[in-house]
């Protein structure tokens, strides 16, 4: 079974390199809910025996990341009528030079942080951490403020890799909280980009930089 | 009791949204606020035993901070039922650009008010890592309608970026709980408080380090150390007195005790050393960004934001530096807080007074709105840490730990930002005081501070003054009993 966890590690670190290269939004939230699926299938093949309870819960992940997020995302995106690009603020080339830099990093920094026998399936940290790297990537780079959250979930997705392969035996109702609250964030999020694209007519975080210590407030003083 | 303690503020939370009844609504409000307060009291005088695995229990260190967020909040509480009558009666027009906008629905904002305090108290109780991280994420996410009531522009970006900034910032809180986990893993820990502390010796150092870096980078970035307190003034600045004074009062104290948790852990794994240093290099960080800023500073409600990174700063380096330094910044953790609060009370009202937030824009405070002019002064001598008072105490115990433990460099930087943002204040504090006011046109009626908002203000500034001359022996045993825990680590 390890092969096939390791196959999973694979994909994502593709997944990774194709949404810093994807242009298209719509394209974008696909590849994290796959990403998000994908990676939630590890503990199901990381080891033999897989309680009840861990299927349940990875049932839950796959319909929240696969469906539910993905749902969210496009109505935020279709509501808010945002464009069909991504528009980075640097080049595709570059962000994939980046991921494949960080990716490098990562594998070097797994290296220094090996982890116990017991944990079964190799490259777990640097896709991890080349994941999370990802995440803020779309986070910093893309303008809108939907590519953010989703950088966000990518960040998630990262952290997810590391955490499910790991600890199968945590008690459930912890990582159901944390999921809980995951999902609440997403959902707060989607609702204050629905709230910026009727105040703003545009859902573009580069035009939110009124506030600030830098900048002279434009209409500010007058009364 | 501590699950009353929970779930009294989260179901009312709850039922908030469904009254309609504004009367009602601001009564449950005040109830529930008392009710706290008076459970968090029974809590300190009956200390409910700790079950060893248990996920919720009250230490010195949780019921520190449970006790400083309850009362602020029935003092948040008596301010801000006065404040939603008043918001409700002439519904706003912005005060820096002049524009009409709509407010929050009150049932909305009230319920969030409660639901915060839930996770406020959830975050102080819990003695499971995990839970404390999921704990202060719903802070996170439930405080933040609370920073958007006045429904325009600003105040959504202000949210937004608080929102991001904060989930992003968590997120990697999380990482560092797995991280936590896997230096565990090899001895089958889980991540229990309680079995870490015990244990401490057996974790994996290389991964405990990394787990305290991401753990700090994670809560820091929620308690608005630099250079991660991007969010913290536009937040304090746009949302309404009452959020900032919680927000500043209560939920970086909150986001401070996940970094003590952690500290805690790494220093019973004799690691005390390499967290130290780091909370000392970000602490004066903190403070140096807080006092540049506060010099060149034209809004009063971000001067006041930015005070509270300085006293951020303070605390990470007071428990930084260890020793004596411990209980000053404990101290200082409690009346800063109070202190705060207050001021961000009372710039409430001179905003209703003046209608701005500029600090040229607001001259003659003492001649417009005396009583608020002179809490105003007085809470800017506490804030500096003019004695006696408890920030004073705590800056001192603090200033006397680093010489003694030969960090002159520390102290000579710790002094020395001090002192620039005492100038700096002090030159704001008294600009805006002082001067003429100008005159009122015939039309406009004169601002006259209701009392019920400037009670709970002067009754923080008295705590914090008494504190400075007289430390009860309850007090004094629950923080010394809070330094222990952190410096000597155990249970």
């Amino acid at each position: 079974m390890t092969t096939l966890a390791e196959l999973i590690i694979v994909a994502v670190i593709l997944l990774n390199l194709s949404m810093a290269a994807s242009g298209s939004l719509a394209a974008c939230i696909r590849l994290a809910a796959a990403q998000g699926v994908i990676a939630a299938l590890l503990p199901l093949l990381a080891g033999q025996g897989v309680p009840s309870g861990t299927i349940v819960f990875c049932c839950a992940v796959i319909l929240l990341k696969g469906a539910i997020f993905p749902w969210l995302l496009t109505r935020a995106r279709v509501k808010a009528k945002v464009s069909r690009d991504a528009e980075p603020v640097i080049g595709y080339p570059a962000s994939i030079i980046l991921c494949l830099a960080a990716f490098a990093a990562a594998s070097w920094l797994g290296t220094k942080l090996p982890l116990p026998e017991t944990a079964r399936v190799a490259w777990i940290v640097p896709a991890s951490l080349s994941t999370i790297f990802t995440g803020f990537l779309l986070l910093t780079t893309r303008a809108k403020a939907i590519t953010q959250v989703l950088g966000y979930l990518v960040i998630e997705n990262g952290i997810y890799i590391f955490g499910l392969a790991l600890f199968v035996e945590q008690p459930l109702m912890v990582e159901m909280a944390i999921l809980l609250d995951v999902f609440v964030a997403v959902f707060v999020m989607g609702i204050t980009i629905f709230h910026i694209s009727r105040e703003f007519d545009h859902i573009d975080t580069a035009e939110l930089s009124q506030l600030g210590d830098w900048y002279p407030k434009q209409t500010g003083g007058e009364k | 009791m501590i699950t009353l303690l929970m779930l009294i503020p989260l179901f009312s939370g709850l039922a908030a949204f469904l009254i309609s009844d504004d009367g009602r609504r601001r009564a449950m409000l005040l109830a529930v606020a008392g009710i706290h307060l008076a459970l968090t009291i029974a809590a300190l005088v009956a200390r409910p035993e700790m079950v060893p695995g248990d996920w919720f229990g009250l230490d010195p260190l949780g019921l520190l901070f449970l006790g400083v967020t309850s009362v602020l909040f029935l003092g948040a509480s008596v301010y801000a039922v006065k404040y939603m009558a008043l918001e409700k009666r002439d519904p706003g027009e912005d005060s820096d650009e002049g524009f009409i906008f709509n407010n929050e629905p009150e049932t909305v904002f009230t319920g969030c008010l409660l639901l915060f305090l839930a996770a406020m108290t959830a975050v102080t109780a819990s003695r499971h890592l995990g839970i404390l991280w999921a704990a202060v994420e719903a802070t996170t996410l439930l405080s933040a309608p609370l920073i958007y009531f006045h429904r325009h522009k600003r105040s959504l970006e202000a949210t937004w970026k608080y929102l991001l900034i904060c989930s992003v910032g968590i997120a990697m809180a999380l990482m560092g709980n797995l991280f936590l986990g896997a230096a565990g893993l090899r001895s089958g820990l889980a991540l229990d408080l309680g079995s870490l502390l015990s244990n401490a010796m057996s974790l994996d150092q290389a991964w405990l380090k990394a787990a305290f870096l991401f753990l700090f980078v994670g809560y820091g970035t929620k308690m608005g150390l630099a250079p991660f307190h991007t969010w913290l003034p536009d937040a304090h600045s746009e949302s309404p007195a009452v959020v900032s004074a919680l927000l500043s009062g209560a939920l970086l104290n909150c986001a401070f005790l996940g970094i003590l948790r952690v500290a805690q852990v790494c220093s019973a794994a004799g690691l005390s050393g390499f967290t130290g240093d780091i909370l000392i290099l970000f602490g004066i960080l903190s403070l140096m960004t807080a006092a540049f800023f506060i010099l060149a500073q034209k809004d009063y409600k971000r001067m006041l934001a930015y005070s509270s990174i300085e006293h951020m700063g303070i605390l990470s380096l007071g428990v930084g530096l260890g020793g004596g330094a411990v209980y000053g910044a404990l101290l200082n953790a409690v009346s800063h807080s109070l202190t705060k609060a207050g001021l961000f009370f009372v710039s409430g009202l001179i905003l209703a007074a003046y209608k701005t937030k500029q600090i040229s824009e607001v001259k003659g405070l003492i001649r417009r709105v005396p009583r608020t002019a002179v809490l105003w002064m007085i809470g800017f001598f506490l804030i500096t840490g003019t004695p006696p008072s408890g920030i004073f105490l705590g800056k001192f115990m603090i200033l006397k730990a680093a010489v003694s433990g030969a960090h002159y460099a520390a102290a000579a930087a710790y002094l020395f930002f001090l002192a620039v943002v005492f100038a700096g204040m002090g030159r704001i504090f008294l600009d805006m005081t002082l001067g003429e006011a100008a005159v009122l046109n015939e039309a406009e009626k004169p601002f006259k501070s209701s009392r019920q908002m400037l009670l709970p203000a002067a009754c923080f500034f008295a705590c914090v003054v008494l504190l400075g001359l007289y430390m009860p022996a309850w007090l004094n045993d629950i923080i010394s009993g809070a330094g222990d825990l952190i410096t000597g680590g155990t249970i």
